[in-house]
């Protein structure tokens, strides 16, 4: 009982609810536009460095939290904010490594979970 | 054989199509053609370890099965003209390395079935050759990776966009027919290349369709006929979007074909029943609809007459990435029942 009262639930709420309006542009952004999926992940990614840049961002995540952090917007913040800070404490050099630094764990994750998963399954058709 | 106006052949010695063969994969299996299908797989990979390996090995058995079927030994077909939508067609030169017959690669996209038709026909009717081996392929997993995503992406399609067939359709094309009753290729249309600007590699069916309407049109102001001659006038891949592009554009250059006219990629599949989006598409579209579908129903005599068009989108995903245009083709064949058996 201690665990469910633990839990913010309007945190929950609004995780869900921000999350899931980012990825009803995207699908808006795949059914009414010409672009490719590659594109409107850049364009995700652009968009989240800037919004990062800029110091919007990071009210969005204190509002959303994970609904923030999750999407492709907070991966772009998060090279922002790396980028920033690097830049802040090693010059103008640090703003190259910073947002990779920043987000290094997320990419290594992503290498290492897909190799494994590569060798665990079978790619399949899809159903439509 | 002579040239009837602009870019007509007339065979006068019209090529027996002596015997058709279709492999379809599992999705074509749940359409309502699968009981016209020589052979219903029933996954993709057909216990091969990758999908190349597995539409090779498609060709390659389909080709075995339209050469027992015909009661021909291999060593009496002179010539072969295969292709498929593979980078330098790897499923037909690597599916058919074994079968020792002199091999043309052709390359029209998913009008090499057609293509092949028409070059084959040629050469049996000028005596080059007695008989000739027509086959192509096509395979969805394949496709999707080397044109638009690989499958493990899993990314969503767009509702223009269309399914390619997995399969493959093959056919021999014949000076004689063995005494069976078999329809004839009488005239031969080979399209232009006809670009209108179209950039969606999602959107294949508009692109190709103003080709299809190119040569539609020539093969008529060629022949002399009109579109009410043939019990079907049949399109490869135009799907739902592009096949109604073909009958309205068709209309206003005043040539009527909403009674008679069809297209493969919709007919392949259920439209609601099994969600393709905007129909099929691939080389083995027309290949398979028409060695399984079409060419009973001509065997069967439940129609006589039939324009078979096949259509090709000439990108390639280096072009779709650098943003160019989509050339489309089209490649018409007219077969019928000739003889009176």
């Amino acid at each position: 009982m201690d665990f469910l009262q633990s839990i913010d639930w309007m945190l929950l709420l609004r995780c869900f609810i921000v999350g899931g309006l980012i990825c009803i542009v995207g699908q808006i952004l795949i059914d009414k536009t010409k672009l490719t999926s590659a594109r409107i992940l850049v364009i995700f990614v652009t968009t989240g460095v800037i919004l990062g840049a800029v110091g919007i961002y990071k009210y969005v995540i204190d509002f959303a939290g994970c609904g923030a952090t999750v999407p492709l917007l907070g991966f772009g913040a998060n090279l922002a904010k790396g980028a920033i800070t690097e830049a802040q404490t090693s010059g103008l050099l640090g703003a190259f490594i910073g947002g990779v630094k920043a987000s290094a764990g997320g990419i290594a994750a992503a290498i290492f979970f897909g190799y494994i998963a590569s060798l665990l399954a079978k790619p399949k058709i899809k159903k439509q | 054989m002579r040239k009837l106006g602009n870019q007509t052949i007339l065979l006068e010695n019209p090529p027996y199509i002596l015997e058709t063969s279709s492999i379809v994969g599992p999705k074509e299996a749940q359409g309502p053609l699968a009981k016209y299908f020589d052979q219903c797989l029933e996954d993709e990979f057909w216990g091969e370890k990758t999908w190349e390996k597995a539409e090779s090995k498609i060709i390659k058995e389909n080709v075995n099965a339209v050469i027992a079927k015909s009661g021909i030994p291999s060593t009496e077909i002179d010539y072969c003209f295969a292709g498929d939508l593979l980078n330098q067609c790897i499923s037909s030169s690597f599916g058919l390395r074994e079968i020792n017959i002199p091999f043309f690669g052709i390359f029209g996209a998913c009008s090499t079935f057609v293509e092949g038709m028409c070059l084959g026909s040629i050469f049996v009717d000028s005596g080059a050759a007695k008989n000739v081996l027509c086959a192509t392929s096509s395979h969805f997993c394949s496709a999707e990776k080397q044109f638009r995503f690989p499958l493990e992406l899993g990314n969503q399609r767009p509702q223009s966009s269309q399914w390619t067939v997995t399969g493959s359709g093959a056919a021999i094309l014949s000076n004689t027919n063995l005494g069976k009753n078999c329809p004839q290729i009488t005239y031969v249309t080979p399209g232009k290349i006809v670009d209108m600007g179209v950039k969606d590699g999602n959107n294949m069916g508009a692109a190709m369709a103003p080709a299809a309407l190119d040569t539609l049109i020539t093969h008529f102001k060629d022949t002399g006929r009109k579109p009410s001659y043939y019990d079907a006038i049949i399109t490869g891949d135009l799907g739902y979007i592009g096949k109604e592009i073909l009958q309205e554009m068709a209309e206003t250059k005043g040539y009527n074909i909403k009674s008679n006219y069809d297209d493969c990629g919709v007919l392949m599949f259920d439209k609601d029943a099994q969600d393709t989006h905007a129909g099929g598409s691939g080389c083995a579209c027309i290949g398979t609809v028409f060695s399984g579908y079409f060419y009973r129903q001509l065997k069967e005599r439940k129609i006589n007459r039939i324009l078979l068009m096949a259509t090709g989108a000439l990108m390639n995903s280096t072009s779709s990435q650098q943003g160019e245009s989509i050339p489309g083709i089209a490649h018409a064949v007219a077969i019928e029942n000739i003889t009176n058996k």
